[in-house]
């Protein structure tokens, strides 16, 4: 409460629309606009620790769980994957992203980061604090890396190696950058205070003339009446450029969707599309090393609090709150997913722990910044349970291969988390409170909380990401059919991608 | 001379070594091993996987000694690996026609 209290009167900000953040493009500073160091150097780390969790977390994690034949082939997919998206963040998809277009897709503007250099800076939620550009640009590049390196897991052990470059190209443009533009692309809080000390945001926001006609029209309004009027014009000018689900007021605090939900329905396609395993429920699967499963864990559980709390983009209180949720609701998922397989199969598994934790962290992820620490423990508790239940029943009902439970785990986790973050958010059970950012004020407006309407947001956030996704998937999967070809042969896959598709192999 | 090979509890190796040690049989050959016999295998669960193991780790081990010692060597390997419970493994006795010290050429006996 306390902490609520203190976000009403400072100017701390929060996403409406999703989660993250936003930059002004490339505005050059104005007088009032600061840079923190203390901001600066934080989210040079959380953006480090996030690449951990990519390179080496999640390749360590997934290579565990594959047959010793395949360990290198997964290994090299998730690196590959780091190092292509990387370079294609660098190329378009920062300017696509985070740049002026529409509602669904940003412009080429910034392509090759055109214009962006180590003076211009990136909006925080926060009025008047700024961060480098570039660290913007980094922090969100990480995103981008690890969300089709998630997917890996779901098609590993018999993709062909030139399909799954070109699925991730297509993915990433088609699917992950839109998602990316619609849930976190706003104007920055600056761009809604229109005056004339603050012209260079304004002019940012809706352009040089509508600038100067909305101020003319601001000064020449006498009554208090007038003025509102003025200023819920303009505020409806600035959203207009605004991503569509920011917009949508659906709460995200770090990405459950764009991340998330977004990569686990494409891993169910995958899996769907491309058919099992040879073999698959007559030989033994099992993973080759839970031990190297346990260590890409851990590396995942400690890069997410830059995952997490660096989406805050500054470093305060908020920051601590999402870090401790990133701690308390895995924990929690952690012990609800061991205790329910001891309780339904005899045997509280390590495999069943790491793969709680990370249930827990990705339901957690949307939340991280809007709910509380009691609602933490219940949002890991119930994603626990149901990511279990998603994996061993639910899979072995519908029937397909998932090999490594990407659907399971992110995608009905993530679904999990974007719906239980609007129930938590509500101050009533010690969440943060909803923000509101899309209208002209001062200072950052604490939006009344209503639970049908905060629940319709997030339904629409989560129809949003799983349509598209799982329409791009398709797709992508379709034309990889037709050029590269989608599986290796028979014989390839049972003597082990490897040696098949890369000439080597891992153990000797 | 006879040949003996023995199936036993991987974690039981080290007291069966000492005591064929202390009977004075002088080489040993182990070798790590899998299969099953009437303990037959178990069930692994790997999150929505259930996977029955039919092949269990085991140590085998192959001595050779003289006649006259292979009643002893084998009630020391029968006594040093039971445990009483089921999967203890199992021992063979196979006669054995020659044996050849590699560095000095010695045979039979005097070659184990």
């Amino acid at each position: 409460m306390k902490l609520f209290q203190k976000l009403r009167l400072l100017p701390v900000g929060l996403p409406v629309g999703l989660a993250l953040a936003a930059l002004l493009p490339a505005t050059p500073a104005f007088a009032a606009a600061t840079v923190n160091k203390g901001d600066t150097a934080w989210m040079l780390i959380a953006t480090a620790l996030v690449i951990l969790m990519t390179i080496p977390g999640l390749a360590l994690f997934y290579g565990g769980l594959v047959r010793s034949k395949n360990i290198l082939s997964v290994l090299m997919q998730v690196f590959i994957c780091f190092c292509m998206v990387s370079l294609l963040w660098f190329a378009y998809g920062y300017s696509v992203a985070f740049t002026n277009g529409n509602a669904y897709f940003g412009g080429f503007s910034k392509a090759f980061l055109a214009g962006v250099n180590m003076n211009t800076l990136a909006a925080t939620f926060s009025k008047e604090t700024y961060l480098p550009e570039l660290v913007y640009v980094i922090f969100q590049l990480t995103f981008a890396a690890i969300t089709p390196a998630l997917i890996v897991g779901a098609f590993a052990e018999r993709m062909k190696f030139s399909a799954v470059l070109l699925f991730i190209f297509i993915w990433f443009t088609f699917a992950y950058l839109p998602m990316a533009h619609m849930v976190w692309w706003w104007a920055g809080p600056d761009a809604y205070t229109l005056s004339a000390e603050n012209i260079d945001a304004v002019k940012a926001a809706v352009g040089e003339t509508a600038a100067a006609d909305f101020l003319a029209k601001l000064a020449a309004a006498t009554d208090d009446a007038a003025k509102a009027l003025v200023l819920a014009d303009y505020g409806s000018a600035v959203n207009a450029f605004n991503g569509w689900l920011f917009n949508k007021g659906a709460i995200d605090f770090a990405g459950g969707s764009v991340v998330h939900i977004n990569a686990g329905i494409a891993g169910l396609v995958c899996a769907i599309v491309l058919g099992k395993r040879i073999g698959y429920g007559k030989e033994a699967m099992a993973p080759h090393n839970l031990p190297m499963t346990m260590i890409g864990a851990c590396l995942l559980w400690v890069g997410w609090f830059g995952f997490n709390a660096g989406s805050n983009l500054e470093a305060n209180g908020l920051t601590a709150l999402a870090f401790l949720n990133t701690i308390l609701a895995t924990a929690a998922a952690t012990l609800a997913w061991t205790a329910g397989e001891k309780l339904t199969r005899g045997h509280a598994s390590l495999l069943g722990a790491a793969s709680g934790a990370v249930a827990g962290l990705v339901a957690i992820t949307p939340a991280c910044g809007w709910v509380g620490p009691m609602g933490a423990v219940v949002i890991g508790l119930a994603a626990g349970v149901v990511c279990l239940w998603a994996v061993v029943w639910l899979k072995a009902k519908l029937g397909y291969d998932d090999a490594l439970d990407v659907f399971g785990v992110h995608g009905i986790g993530g679904i999990l988390g974007a719906l239980l973050t609007g129930v938590f958010v509500n101050t009533n059970w010690g969440g943060v409170g909803v923000t509101d950012y899309l209208t002209t004020d001062t200072s950052v407006k604490a939006l009344e909380y209503v639970f049908s309407a905060q629940m319709y947001a997030q339904v629409v956030a989560v129809l949003t990401a799983v349509i598209l996704s799982g329409v791009v998937s398709y797709i992508a999967l379709m034309i990889c059919k037709v050029t590269t070809g989608l599986r290796v042969d028979e014989q390839q896959e049972r003597e082990g991608l490897d040696i098949g598709s890369h000439g080597e192999r891992a153990y000797s | 001379m006879k040949y003996i090979i023995a199936i036993i509890k991987p974690f039981k190796l080290e007291e069966v070594r000492e005591a064929l040690g202390a009977l004075g049989v002088q080489g040993i050959t182990v070798t790590e091993v899998k299969g099953h016999g009437r303990q037959k295998g178990h069930t692994e669960f790997y999150r929505g996987a259930e996977y029955a193991v039919s092949f269990i780790p085991k140590v085998k081990i192959e001595v050779a000694v003289d006649s006259a010692l292979t009643d002893r060597v084998v009630e020391a390997i029968q006594t040093a690996g039971q445990t009483g419970q089921i999967g203890d493994g199992k021992i063979f006795v196979l006669p054995l026609e020659a044996a050849v010290r590699v560095r000095t050429g010695e045979t039979g006996s005097a070659a184990l």
